[in-house]
């Protein structure tokens, strides 16, 4: 019997369901895997997966979107041995399920708490709900690595935004793996879209993706970038989450602001009828 | 040499005189090696057109799109919308130039008539029972009169499959002469709906056919059955007009429709067109797609070139 070879992984990139290989069909050496090193093509099919399942997701109702987002956070507690042996810290991937499902909770409870009937003089009903702002760019973290990429993914999607993620550079496994999760978790394809391979290549295309709705720069460690990116997505008036600082402790209770950044207001005028 | 050719040129305009001498010629047609044609167009396919040859493809693509809207859905608004867009495709880029034509039912004629006049864009119509071609003769020549007194300078018609594929040659050639009569000064486009042909035997055939009967341009389909353009079928019929210019000295253009949704799309049927029939046919009056959503796509593509930034569907009509 001949010795049994192992099966080795590559990581992919995940763009609309899939997990295609980078066009570019480059890849990079870190934490001992190849991973594919993404190109601005691929960002820019990203965004277009990105934008195909805006509507799908965003008129689903609240309701279903929480109870898909339950359904990660399942499949997250399942694949748990599987981050630790990423060298994820077990209490940090418990922190990482748990602030999942803080967020699929919040789903059907926003539109309350930021929507609702405004006062007026004169005889209509005025009433003001927050909707989903599209396509949003994220920029993840690299520190810590699972509890911040859950951390900007699920704030953004759960009010039926889609997302492009440019994974950490040095810290890609936890997002692939992230990735192989929600491909399993009745997520339509297409809301979360991850790219792993160099900041610099992906993330100006997506600050100045004129079909990206907002960018959020978290995970940008260099001013001088983050500056650049602003100035870029301001082409479009972008909605922007400035980069989160160095000491951000990413364990502490995350408010709200990551999730009515990236919202509208629809404010409607209806006859009252009277 | 030249008494061949002649001789072979006058053959040609005899075969429409019997149904046999019809046949005989059809089916002494060599047949189409179907894997060979497959493969040749996949191979045309995998060209990478980039910089400035991709600037050059994208002006020239969007000066041969057939903006086209066929829907029960229409009205005389939308289609002067539509007018208005085939001459300024892209408002935020003066240089961009306009589309070949306008393509439209023959009741929704005299709008568009009116929005292009003295444009230089085409205006075609559809006509003689669109799509499925299943009316009397007389109905279809009148369908075409009525488009080309409506204003019309180019006729899309359909051939009429039914009898093409039950071997009556002589009926679908009778009713091409008959149209291209009744169109007068107006181009004919013969639509040979390959989707319904089945094989490349069949399409091959089908163009010659419609250009030994008088056809200005051979088109593939009406973009009412599920298969339309494919790159394999255009490879025929690309074929077949340089075989048909080289019997006859007459140069008949091509057009597939339906389908074709993307610059990159585009840009293969530009380079299968210059590597089997040559440069001439690259230019607006010989070669046209027949599409609605692939423009707006060359809009992106042209946005994303000239201002360096990925563009979205959010800056140009959806129509």
């Amino acid at each position: 019997m001949s010795e049994r070879v192992a099966v080795r992984k590559t990581y992919k990139l995940f763009i609309g369901g899939k997990f295609p290989r980078s066009e570019s069909g480059r890849s990079y050496l870190v934490q001992d895997s190849n991973v594919s090193l993404a190109s601005r093509k691929d960002a820019r099919d990203a965004v277009v997966a990105a934008r195909a399942a805006v509507k799908g997701w965003a008129g689903a109702t609240a309701y279903n979107r929480g109870q898909i987002l339950y359904r990660v956070a399942e499949m997250l507690e399942g694949r748990r041995e599987q981050f630790v042996a990423l060298g994820v810290p077990a209490d940090e991937v418990d922190a990482a399920i748990d602030r999942w499902v803080w967020y699929a909770g919040w789903s059907d409870k926003l539109p309350q708490v930021y929507g609702g009937a405004n006062p007026v003089a004169g005889p209509y009903f005025n009433l003001s709900a927050p909707e989903p702002t599209g396509v949003v760019a994220v920029v993840a973290p690299a520190s810590p690595a699972l509890l911040g990429l859950v951390s900007v993914i699920a704030p953004a999607i759960v009010t039926g935004n889609t997302v492009v993620v440019a994974a950490s550079p040095t810290q890609p496994l936890a997002a692939v793996t992230l990735a192989e999760v929600l491909a399993t978790s009745d997520l339509p394809g297409g809301v979360v879209n991850i790219l792993t391979g160099a900041l610099t290549e992906t993330v100006p295309t997506l600050a100045a993706h004129m079909d990206v709705n907002a960018i959020d720069l978290t995970g940008v460690g260099d001013a001088a970038l983050a500056a650049d990116l602003e100035v870029r997505a301001a082409e479009n008036l972008k909605r922007v989450l400035r980069p989160a600082p160095a000491d951000h402790d990413w364990h502490a209770d995350p408010g709200v602001t990551r999730m009515t950044t990236l919202l509208e207001t629809k404010t409607v005028w209806h006859p009252k009828g009277v | 040499m030249t008494a061949t050719a002649t001789s072979a040129r006058s053959d040609l305009s005899e075969l429409g005189r019997s149904e046999t001498a019809l046949r005989t010629f059809l089916h002494g047609l060599p047949g189409v090696d179907q894997v060979g044609a497959e493969q040749r167009a996949a191979q045309l396919g995998t060209r990478s057109i980039k910089t400035t040859a991709k600037a050059q493809a994208i002006d020239l693509a969007i000066r041969m799109v057939d903006l086209t809207t066929l829907e029960g859905a229409d009205t005389p608004g939308k289609v002067r919308a539509l007018a208005a867009k085939a001459l300024r495709p892209d408002p935020a880029d003066p240089s961009c130039p306009h589309v070949g034509a306008v393509c439209v039912y023959p009741a929704m004629v005299p709008h568009v008539a009116e929005v292009l006049r003295g444009s230089g864009v085409h205006l075609a119509s559809v006509a003689t029972a669109f799509p499925s071609g299943q009316a009397p003769l007389e109905v279809k020549l009148a369908d075409t009169r009525a488009a080309v007194a409506a204003g019309a300078d180019e006729i899309d018609m359909v051939i009429n499959r039914g009898a093409f594929l039950a071997g009556r040659y002589q009926e679908v050639y009778d009713e091409i002469v008959a149209t291209k009569q009744a169109c007068g000064d107006a181009h004919l486009k013969v639509i040979l709906e390959t989707g319904e042909l089945a094989t490349y035997d069949n399409v091959r055939r089908a163009s010659w056919l419609a250009m030994l009967a008088g056809g200005d341009f051979i088109k593939t389909s009406t973009g009412k059955v599920p298969v339309a353009a494919t790159l394999p079928v255009t490879l025929v019929m690309l074929e077949a007009v340089r075989d048909f210019r080289a019997a006859t000295g007459r140069q008949v253009g091509v057009k597939p429709a339906g389908g074709i949704k993307t610059t990159k799309d585009a840009i293969k049927y530009l380079v299968m067109v210059n590597e089997t029939v040559g440069g001439d046919w690259l230019d607006p009056d010989w070669f046209r797609f027949g599409a609605s959503s692939l423009l707006n796509d060359l809009l992106m593509q042209r946005t994303k070139l000239t201002t360096g930034v990925y563009s979205g569907p959010d800056y140009f009509t959806l129509d």
